[in-house]
């Protein structure tokens, strides 16, 4: 046998082929041309027992830091409950395809469908599909749907408060499907909402993109902007850390007609990057815009309340190019996951979960200043639990500090020569807070050859 | 599974001041009590949260008896077309969730993720020798996705050649509904050429259509209805000739391992879905992931972040690379990391001696189950198929009896139903995909229970078209789930006060 997922004996193969008719396993190929064949075996090394892969994986793996994290910038290092990866590791969910049999998928929709409710509430809008990839994507798929919606207007004002990576893109994603992209600058760390007035008076604008909070951590403040989006007869399309979403003002209590970002704050390992989840939550008026698939309740033979794949007719497999997106999959055990969570944590667990992270960060934020190091760069702007400082000293020991994760620290994102983002989640301790600031006060102190004053 | 229904919400559990839990407050010196109030109340959320409140126990009962109304490949046969349903080995899963990749921030340097950035290279290289591509991306996330990229990688290259009037695609009548979906993501017109009786594309037609506004034809080969599209290397030169570039949609990959590679066929650019081919985990509709492979003098269009070798060293570099040429960037890093891995870990495990039979195991066991079946269920396509082929409904279609039918009547003998009413190709399309880790015996029992239902069709027609009768739930309401979309909580307790 050549590999333990295979069943077939030799004399399995033999009489399968004597029943399919033919004299080789290679005769099932007839129709290959000889000039397309593989010439010999794959250059790749011969199989591998169990043992060697876990040794092979665990090597690898220890060629990883593991750090404690004070970064974030869009991915966040919050407790995820042990529950979560017991039911999320159930096979019967895992090891699923998209539910297409409701009668036998009834785990699955179900699941998805208080997915969707949890994430309707939480964006304060009325309908949400049933995920997306990731952030990135959900909120570029958020700019195609209001694009088509506004059908003659294709120019999308997008603020340089977002998230660099999600303005690659949604740049990505626009360019090749015809929309313009026309950036808000920022001011002082939040929105020119002055500048943006004026930009949507120049006409032709589907939708703006806002951030809450905003790459730097700032919770800007959107007062009537809603207003004046929706009077140049554009949408309102808003992004936010899921996980946030339990303390701040939503997008729907904003007035934003469109919710698009990550939800891997909701119980999701960092894990290098994915797999993550998206989420896309609309008023109840663009629900047939929306793309990807969705859940509903209905009745079976039986009278019984199920629930169903619904609302097909928006999807590729029935519309293919006239489809309101390409998507085909969604994100379905990262739904779980974020089921899980916030079926675990409740309104108030997710509300607290806000308030320590908070409290944690304007804690280190406080005594990072008291060193004398640096300094808030945005001192009178409102933050949650992220934020940008300065670096007031050499830059000899701001990279020491900054690029130093020697002490076991990841200890932020850089985002300027000078310049340092900051993130404090609930799981860091106030002794790992205290250890952070006793870390930047030994470079303070220690001596630096050639200092440039 | 269970066959009793488990049918509450979450939120139908909840009792107030209930929680699942918590998280430790610490007393901060210096610091009031809570930060949140400081900040001004117009930026903080008013409306109540709609989550419930439940206790642990609830919440792992909860999605515990949830789990026994789904089927997964580990519950039971699925042989479900085009989505290549083979088993998830666990030791993929163990390796996915060692703490040190699952710890790991991505935007953390490069240092201090060498292993991280290794696995990645290590599977864009074996991606290579298996596709015969020049270089990998693992960015995209799911099948879709890497068509996407894939369109975009095309457009970029005719971009760089100031080739502006290439805005079409030319796709066959049998691809899948992703095909048309992505070109028009991808800003491109969708033009359908015909499938000749046989199944394959009729090469004529696709002449026809060639011309200097084409960007690309993408094909699945073997193709929707499970056959290899032999005249691929005159199609390739013909696709060139015109000045395009020719796709290949890597949906079907899974029977070619070990015997033929999209690169040496002449595709340009492919896209391949790991939670097919390598056996990653469908986990109910997702994540999956969808790396797109290029031939060589193409690679300065892939998205970035790429992974780059220098020295032994590994580095994740994103805009210095292909400033210019680059397509952009598709995801937020480096695609769906854990799922990468799970993959490498199959590969691994295969090594060269499973990865030269997998392919021609798959195909052995579609034709078996095919040349088991064909007296009753009609062959349509009557040639060697690879790893899937589709009957057009039973022989006998005298009894009223439906392809959707025969799947529901499927469930209650504990299998998933095939793929039904794919490809759009005959009105009945049954399509069945067994793959390669399926015993003979497990292959036996479903024909023997195609065969009863056959004869159930005929004999009590009645019972196949109300099936199904075992399963925890029956027929759904679909008509009414779209006519009046129900799709919250919060909306389904207001239709209920109403």
């Amino acid at each position: 046998m050549s590999s333990q997922y295979f069943p077939h004996t030799p004399e399995d193969i033999a009489a399968m082929l004597e029943r399919c008719g033919v004299g080789s396993l290679d005769d099932l190929y007839a129709d290959v041309p000889a000039s397309l064949r593989l010439k010999g075996d794959y250059d790749i090394l011969p199989r591998m027992s169990e043992d060697e892969v876990r040794k092979f994986f665990k090597a690898l793996a220890g060629e990883n830091s593991q750090l404690t994290c004070f970064a974030g910038g869009g991915f966040y290092d919050h407790y995820a409950p042990a529950v979560i990866d017991y039911i999320t590791s159930r096979s019967e969910f895992l090891t699923a395809y998209t539910p297409y049999q409701p009668e036998i998928s009834q785990g699955t929709l179900q699941y998805i469908f208080e997915y969707q409710s949890m994430m309707a509430s939480l964006t304060g809008l009325e309908v949400s599909n049933a995920s997306m990839y990731d952030g990135t994507t959900a909120l570029a798929e958020a700019m195609l749907m209001a694009v088509a919606h506004a059908k003659k207007r294709n120019r999308v004002l997008v603020s340089k408060t977002l998230n660099p990576i999600y303005r690659k893109v949604l740049y990505t994603y626009a360019r090749y499907h015809g929309v313009i992209v026309d950036n808000i600058p920022e001011k002082d760390g939040v929105t020119d909402l002055v500048k943006m007035e004026k930009m949507l008076a120049d006409g032709g604008v589907a939708a703006v993109i806002l951030p809450t909070p905003n790459y730097f951590g700032i919770l800007e403040d959107y007062t009537g902007v809603a207003d004046t989006v929706h009077a140049a007869k554009a949408l309102l399309i808003m992004t936010a850390p899921a996980s946030a979403l339990g303390a701040i003002k939503s997008p729907g209590e904003w007035g934003a007609d469109i919710a698009a970002g990550e939800a891997q704050s909701l119980g999701m390992p960092l894990g290098f990057g994915g797999p993550y989840l998206g989420y896309l939550c609309c008023t109840k008026a663009l629900m047939r815009k929306l793309p990807g698939r969705i859940v509903g309740a209905t009745t079976d033979a039986s009278g019984q309340r199920v629930f169903v794949l619904t609302l097909q007719a928006r999807e590729q497999h029935i519309r293919r190019d006239k489809a309101t997106s390409n998507i085909c999959s969604n994100q379905g055990l990262m739904a779980l996951y974020a089921a899980v969570y916030l079926s675990l944590t409740g309104p108030d667990g997710l509300r607290e979960v806000n308030e320590i992270s908070c409290e944690k960060a304007h804690y280190l934020a406080k005594r990072l200043e008291e060193t004398g190091a640096m300094e808030l760069k945005y001192p009178d702007k409102p933050f949650l639990n992220e934020f940008v400082m300065k670096w007031k000293l050499d830059t000899e020991r701001f990279d020491n500090y900054a690029l130093d994760n020697l002490g076991g620290i990841f200890p932020g994102l850089i985002l300027d020569d000078n310049e340092i983002m900051i993130c404090v989640t609930e799981r860091r301790s106030l002794d790992e807070l205290d250890a952070y600031i006793e870390r930047v006060r030994e470079i303070i102190d220690a001596p630096v050859a050639n200092v440039e004053i | 599974m269970n066959r009793k229904y488990y049918g509450q919400l979450i939120f139908e559990l909840s009792r107030k001041g209930r929680r699942g839990s918590y998280v430790k407050r610490e007393d901060l010196p210096g610091m009031p009590a809570d930060a949140l109030s400081a900040i001004p109340s117009q930026l903080l959320r008013k409306e109540p949260l709609g989550l419930p409140e439940v206790d642990e126990p609830t919440v792992v009962r909860h999605y515990t008896n949830m789990s026994t109304n789904n089927f997964g490949v580990d519950t039971g046969f699925y042989p479900l077309g085009s989505c290549t349903m083979k088993y998830n080995p666990k030791i993929n899963e163990e390796v996915a969730s060692m703490p040190g990749f699952r710890n790991i921030h991505p935007l953390q340097d490069d240092f201090s993720v060498q292993g991280c950035l290794r696995a990645y290279y290590t599977l864009q290289k074996l991606l290579c020798e298996i596709g015969g591509m020049a270089e990998f991306t693992l960015n995209p996330y799911a099948g879709a996705h890497g068509e996407l990229t894939g369109l975009m990688v095309i457009r970029a290259y005719h971009d760089s050649r100031n080739d502006k009037k290439r805005n079409v695609v030319i796709v066959p009548d049998s691809a899948h509904g992703t095909n048309p979906a992505s070109a028009a993501v991808a800003g491109l017109k969708v033009v359908e050429v015909k499938s000749l009786p046989d199944g394959t594309v009729d090469v004529d037609a696709l002449a026809a259509l060639l011309d200097d506004t084409v960007a690309a034809v993408m094909m699945t080969n073997p193709n929707t209805v499970g056959l290899f599209e032999h005249n691929i290397p005159r199609i390739a030169k013909m696709v060139h000739d015109a000045g395009a570039l020719l796709y290949y949609d890597g949906a079907n990959l899974n029977p070619m391992l070990g015997v033929a590679r999209p690169g040496d066929m002449g595709f340009d650019v492919m896209h391949i879905n790991l939670h097919k081919t390598f056996s990653t985990p469908h986990g109910g509709g997702g994540p999956g992931a969808g790396p797109v492979g290029v031939r060589a003098g193409l690679e300065e269009f892939l998205p970035n972040p790429r992974v780059i070798k220098s020295d032994d060293m590994l580095f994740c570099e994103f805009e210095t690379v292909n400033e210019t040429t680059s397509l952009g960037r598709v995801s937020s890093w480096l695609g769906n990391f854990c799922v990468e891995l799970r993959a490498l870990a199959y590969i691994l495990t295969l090594g060269r001696e499973g990865l030269m039979m997998a392919g021609k195991l798959a195909t052995l066991n579609a034709n078996y189950v095919k040349e088991s079946l064909r007296d009753l269920y009609k062959l349509p396509i009557d040639r060697v198929c690879k790893h899937e082929f589709v009957f057009d409904g039973l022989v006998d279609k005298s009894t009223g009896v439906t392809t959707l039918d025969v799947a529901k009547r499927l469930l209650d003998h504990g299998y998933h139903a095939p793929t039904i009413y794919f490809p759009l190709l005959f009105h009945e399309s049954l399509m069945i995909e067994p793959t390669e880790t399926e015993s003979r015996e497990t292959l036996d029992g479903f024909i023997a229970v195609m065969r009863d239902i056959a004869r159930e069709a005929v004999e009590n027609p009645e019972t196949v078209r109300n099936a199904p009768h075992d399963t925890p739930v029956r027929r759904p309401d679909d008509t009414a789930a779209a006519l009046k979309p129900v799709v919250t909580y919060q909306q389904m307790i207001a239709d209920d006060e109403k």
